[in-house]
């Protein structure tokens, strides 16, 4: 395993791709300390007293929304919602103009969904304000694939050398690239699987292996990670209907038994049951998708904590 | 007004000059090119002695520019736009008709020229729109914007939409003895692309556009010329299969041309993931490609398939860069880096010759857009570049002449530039960082 880092070294979680497998531990490391506060009676700590977090949420989330909005109270910030149809965003603003309007208010952090690629980055060069992106475009989702190592970590105790499948729309999915980032740094083995049509251009250059067999994705798997297919992709042309998705590419009861015995099922949600995962599949005993929504809060309680609350993790018990 | 060029490193390709050689100008026009001009035989004259550091050419000519005007007066103008030409040692500019009224028709070609004349900087030429409003639907007034004087026509931006209209435009300009200019993007494979499918697209979650995207309509417009045998030129080519393709018809003497950009030959897609991640500057159309396309494109500027170096100058207001990569608008300034790039990347990098290098730049664009210069001929408009291809210059966006900063280039160190810039005997740019042509100041 890799060493630990005392600290992050940037005041923004833009993506996975720019930490260290160390950076990366201490996030999990911190995560499961903040687990422990979500046990407690009394699910608070005072780590953030006096700290203002503004969720700015360009694209329409409820999950990840909520879990950034649990996290922020739990460590006692100050939390501030902004969604698109509520700002000044309809009148066209533009998204700097906004971001430097928020930040005469002095927030210590901005936590920003955004169906643009690469706008994390451009609020980051822009705003005093440390940058947590919440999803950007087609590019990352760090938290996502963060709290899906943790998952993965709290059932099988490591990463390194687990094989871990990726089966879905792998072009569009921000998600996907945290993952794939995450796991090869920490020295898993991914398999990545899906219609030629959304297998993005060189992606194995990434260090992953790409199949468009589903079967070879999942055999001997340790755990396997579903994602979401949209409607408007069949519409688009990349595959002929949702029923022969399900056919080539849906993870059946059957094509879990190729994995192994104890493999976990994953979902980051909203799920389409009967299109890429089967009901029996993800409400099945495997299934640890429950178990991602709640390691969600303690991930996203570590990462605003190691960013904003300025000290190491073992501070925080 | 006379004015001597002394012991300058005389190159021009069209006559096979290249030698230290004086240069004597009488008024508008060059009066004599010869071995040794001395100056008591021509009283009256300025004389600037260049020594042989420096390097006199036939002026350079950009034949793909976006002046803005009319319609986007607030990224260029026709002045603002020639301003930066002479700064960057062009002696004309040809500019794309994709303004707002888009140029197809001769009214909005003369008020161009019009607009060049008053400013009185480098020479334009109008390139026309194939279709009305560019809309790839019906011929545009082609005849008619010649007479107004169009040199080429073009619905650069988009591609000329179909198969069928590329071919009505071939058969109709060839008429005319004009080329069509086409943006070579099939819009299908393209889609809503924004950087170059591949890797670093991949990784950044860019919506990517292919190399075949381009290669397709290359491929059909050289199938096209050569079943109307008129001249299709390529605008900013960007693939390797592109250069094969126009190599392999230049083989089976297709009339086919094509240009390169500075940005196309020293960058590639792997700039966008650093040092500035998603930076809206390195976004143009086409896109910065795989390196093993800009390699191809290097090979091809030096075995001769690539026939001119042109800019793509597409200045765009700051706020239309500062924004979401997605969002930001296509393309990069060029006139006031392209010589420098040259030089630096091409020239010094052992990749073409000086000699090749003004071919590029001007003998070849005059020739394929039929317009004047190109050449040092005794009693040709005396439109000459001075080059210093041993200066070392550092990239300033904020002293650029255009209206428009948006280079990648800010802050780069290259070795190669411009010394002065002389349009029709007028000394319109001096580089005061070059003291052997502080001389021509004071004309």
């Amino acid at each position: 395993m890799s060493d630990t880092a005392a600290r992050l070294r940037g005041k923004d979680l833009l993506g996975i791709a720019d930490l260290t497998a160390s950076e990366i531990t201490l996030i999990l490391d911190t995560a499961e300390a903040m687990k422990e506060v979500s046990s407690r009676p009394i699910k608070k700590v005072p780590a953030l007293r006096g700290k203002t977090v503004i969720n700015l949420f360009y694209e329409p989330s409820t999950r990840t929304r909520t879990s950034f909005e649990v996290a922020e109270k739990r460590l006692s910030a100050d939390t501030l919602n902004i969604a698109i149809g509520t700002s000044s965003v309809v009148k066209g603003e533009t998204l700097i103009d906004t971001a430097l309007n928020l930040e005469a208010m002095s927030p210590d952090i901005i936590v920003l969904r955004h169906a643009s690629s690469g706008a994390c980055h451009l609020l980051a060069r822009t705003c005093k304000a440390g940058i947590v992106n919440a999803g950007d475009g087609m590019h990352e989702h760090p938290t996502q694939g963060l709290l899906d190592a943790f998952t993965i970590r709290e059932r099988k105790g490591r990463l390194q050398g687990l094989k871990v499948a990726i089966v879905g729309d792998l072009l569009h999915s921000r998600v996907f690239r945290s993952n794939i980032y995450l796991l090869t740094k920490m020295g898993a083995e991914v398999w990545v699987c899906g219609p030629p049509t959304l297998m993005p251009a060189g992606i194995e250059l990434v260090g992953v292996h790409a199949t468009t067999r589903v079967e070879e994705a999942v055999e001997g798997a340790d755990a396997i990670m579903m994602l979401r297919i949209q409607l408007e992709r069949m519409q688009g042309g990349y595959f002929p209907s949702l029923r022969e998705y399900f056919q080539v590419f849906g993870m059946t009861p059957e094509r879990v038994k190729l994995a192994k015995p104890d493999a976990i099922i994953m979902h980051p949600g909203p799920m389409n049951r009967g299109v890429e995962i089967a009901s029996e599949v993800a409400d099945g005993p495997a299934s640890v998708i429950l178990d991602q929504v709640a390691n969600g809060v303690a991930v996203r309680m570590a990462v605003l904590y190691l960013l904003a609350g300025g000290g190491e993790h073992e501070a925080v018990a | 007004m006379k004015l001597l060029l002394k012991g300058a490193r005389v190159i021009d390709p069209a006559s096979g000059v290249d030698g230290v050689r004086d240069v004597l100008i009488e008024g508008d026009r060059i009066a004599r090119v010869d071995m040794s001009i001395p100056p008591a035989t021509v009283p009256g004259a300025i004389v600037a002695d260049l020594g042989s550091a420096l390097v006199v050419c036939p002026g350079l000519i950009d034949m793909h520019v976006h002046l803005r005007e009319p319609g986007y007066e607030h990224k260029e103008t026709v002045a603002t736009g020639c301003a930066s030409a002479v700064a960057g040692g062009f002696t004309a500019v040809a500019c794309m008709p994709n303004t707002n009224p888009v140029n197809d028709s001769a009214s909005v070609t003369r008020f161009i020229l019009k607009q060049a004349a008053e400013a009185g900087l480098a020479r334009v030429y109008p390139i026309g729109a194939v279709s009305k409003a560019s809309e790839g639907q019906e011929l545009a007034e082609m005849a008619d914007m010649r007479e107004a004087g169009c040199v080429a026509f073009s619905d650069d931006g988009r591609p000329v939409a179909t198969a069928l209209l590329m071919r009505r435009a071939l058969e109709y300009a060839g008429m005319l003895g004009l080329p069509i200019i086409d943006h070579c993007e099939d819009k299908t494979l393209a889609g809503d692309g924004v950087a170059h499918e591949g890797f670093h697209a991949s990784q950044l979650g860019l919506r990517g556009i292919p190399g075949a995207a381009e290669d397709v309509i290359v491929e059909r417009n050289i199938v096209l010329a050569a079943m109307t045998r008129s001249h299709a030129h390529i605008a900013h080519l960007s693939t390797a299969g592109a250069l094969r393709a126009v190599r392999s018809a230049k083989e089976r003497h297709i009339r086919v041309t094509c240009e390169v950009t500075p940005h196309h030959f020293t960058l590639t897609d792997e700039q966008l993931m650093a040092p500035l991640a998603y930076d809206t500057n390195l976004k143009m159309n086409p896109p910065l490609r795989h390196v093993t396309d800009r390699d191809a494109l290097l090979a091809g500027l030096t075995d001769g398939t690539v026939d001119a170096i042109a800019t793509d100058h597409a200045p765009h207001h700051a706020d239309d860069k500062r924004v979401e990569f997605d969002r930001a608008s296509f393309g990069i300034v060029g006139l006031e880096t392209a010589v420098s790039l040259s030089l630096d990347r091409l020239v010094h990098a052992g990749v073409i010759g000086l000699g090749r290098l003004i071919e590029l730049l001007s003998t070849n664009p005059a020739r394929i857009l039929g317009v004047p210069g190109g050449r040092l001929a005794v009693g040709d408009a005396a439109d000459i570049t001075i080059l210093a291809p041993d200066l070392n210059v550092t990239v300033s966006a904020a002293s650029f002449r255009s209206k428009s900063r948006n280079t990648p280039f800010d802050g780069w160190p290259l070795r190669g530039g411009v010394a002065a810039t002389i349009v029709g005997g007028r000394v319109l740019f001096v580089n005061p960082d070059v003291p052997q042509a502080s001389a021509l100041g004071r004309v």
